[in-house]
């Protein structure tokens, strides 16, 4: 069980063959969760990311992101402190998170669709995503969100776990923007 | 309409106190609130101090409204004209910080990227757009504005019990809950 996750995830260390730089500046990862049945959204302000992705050939695509965890956007610089703490994202233990795709497939039109695995808090679930691609600006951008359960991963142990006040389920949102097409 | 009745009519005394127990109720729980660190009872409390702000904004636009279709009883006669301009001053700004305190807070809340939904069932249209930095900005904004209205609430408090204490001119008795002699 342990030997293939670390297997795969070595192999994913290594830079994908051929994959486009992604300009970062246009891109953003964010997330929508409730509270207190009021929609709040974050982000997170550093990641990096290697995506190889040709809307010509959407099952040779592949995705790899690393997120740091401590650059958590949230309203207030409270929360954001409060988010790094150990209920929370453990970035003390946990630095980073991390998105691998294992297959991406074309839906029709301009959607797609990717399957990966989400390591968030030392926890790694299969997820899936479906997602849009189209040119602008001289660059691909590549959207999509997926309902992720928090509790799932255990982001909010404790206390937190009281879904009244943050509800379980987070929308996380991607935007990617690929240079060279 | 009679301008010169003697009492506030029976929903201006109503709302009158209402106000009372809401502004010092809020403004005491909202201090508290400041004071502890983030939990999930926080979050909860937030939201019904916002509940409560909200509330008392628009007791306080019912009352303004009031305000301007019945004119308040005639101050004493014995009121010197600095007295009587002192008074007109005081409610003027008691007035406005009654809607800016609840609306200073509100923008603060939108500036966090935080809306106002109210009672958790009627979502309030955000006053500005996200900008944590102002959300910073207005929360001192809001904590200078509601420490202004606690000192006014004080004087406005002290000077009713120099009129029922000192000046014994039953000033107060227009805003007795019960009516009758004084």
């Amino acid at each position: 069980m342990k030997f293939p996750a670390l297997a795969a995830s070595l192999l994913m260390l290594a830079p994908l063959a051929g994959a486009q730089p992604v300009d970062l500046a246009r891109s953003q990862l964010t997330f929508t969760m409730k509270q207190m049945n009021v929609p709040v959204s974050g982000s997170f302000r550093k990641f990096s990311a290697n995506v190889d992705f040709n809307p010509q050939k959407p099952e040779a695509g592949r995705a790899d992101i690393v997120i740091d965890t401590a650059s958590i956007a949230l309203p207030t610089r409270e929360a954001e402190a409060e988010a790094r703490k150990k209920d929370w994202f453990n970035t003390a233990q946990f630095p980073q998170a991390r998105f691998t795709s294992t297959a991406m497939k074309a839906l029709g039109g301009n959607r797609y669709q990717v399957n990966g695995r989400l390591t968030l808090k030392g926890v790694t679930r299969d997820v899936t995503a479906p997602f849009t691609a189209r040119a602008e600006n001289g660059v691909t951008l590549v959207e999509g969100s997926l309902p992720i359960s928090r509790l799932a991963f255990r982001i909010g142990e404790g206390s937190w776990s009281d879904t009244g006040t943050v509800a379980d389920d987070v929308q996380l949102s991607f935007r990617m923007a690929l240079k060279g097409q | 309409m009679n301008p010169h009745s003697e009492r506030y009519t029976a929903l201006q005394v109503i709302l009158h106190w209402l106000m009372a127990l809401l502004l010092v109720g809020t403004f005491a729980f909202g201090w508290y609130l400041s004071t502890l660190p983030l939990s999930p009872e926080k979050f909860r409390w937030i939201a019904w101090h916002k509940w409560a702000g909200i509330l008392a904004l628009a007791l306080g636009i019912w009352r303004l409204t009031v305000r301007f279709y019945r004119r308040p009883p005639a101050l004493p006669a014995s009121m010197s004209p600095l007295a009587v301009r002192a008074a007109h001053a005081g409610h003027v700004l008691l007035y406005l910080l009654m809607l800016a305190v609840p609306l200073s807070g509100w923008t603060m809340s939108s500036a966090y990227g935080i809306p106002v939904v109210w009672l958790g069932l009627l979502p309030l249209p955000d006053l500005v757009s996200a900008d944590p930095a102002l959300g910073e900005r207005l929360k001192s904004l809001h904590e200078t504005l509601v420490w202004l209205l606690a000192l006014l609430v004080v004087g406005h408090v002290l000077a009713a019990l120099k009129h029922q204490l000192i000046d014994r001119d039953g000033l107060m008795s227009r805003m007795r809950l019960r009516s009758g002699h004084h």
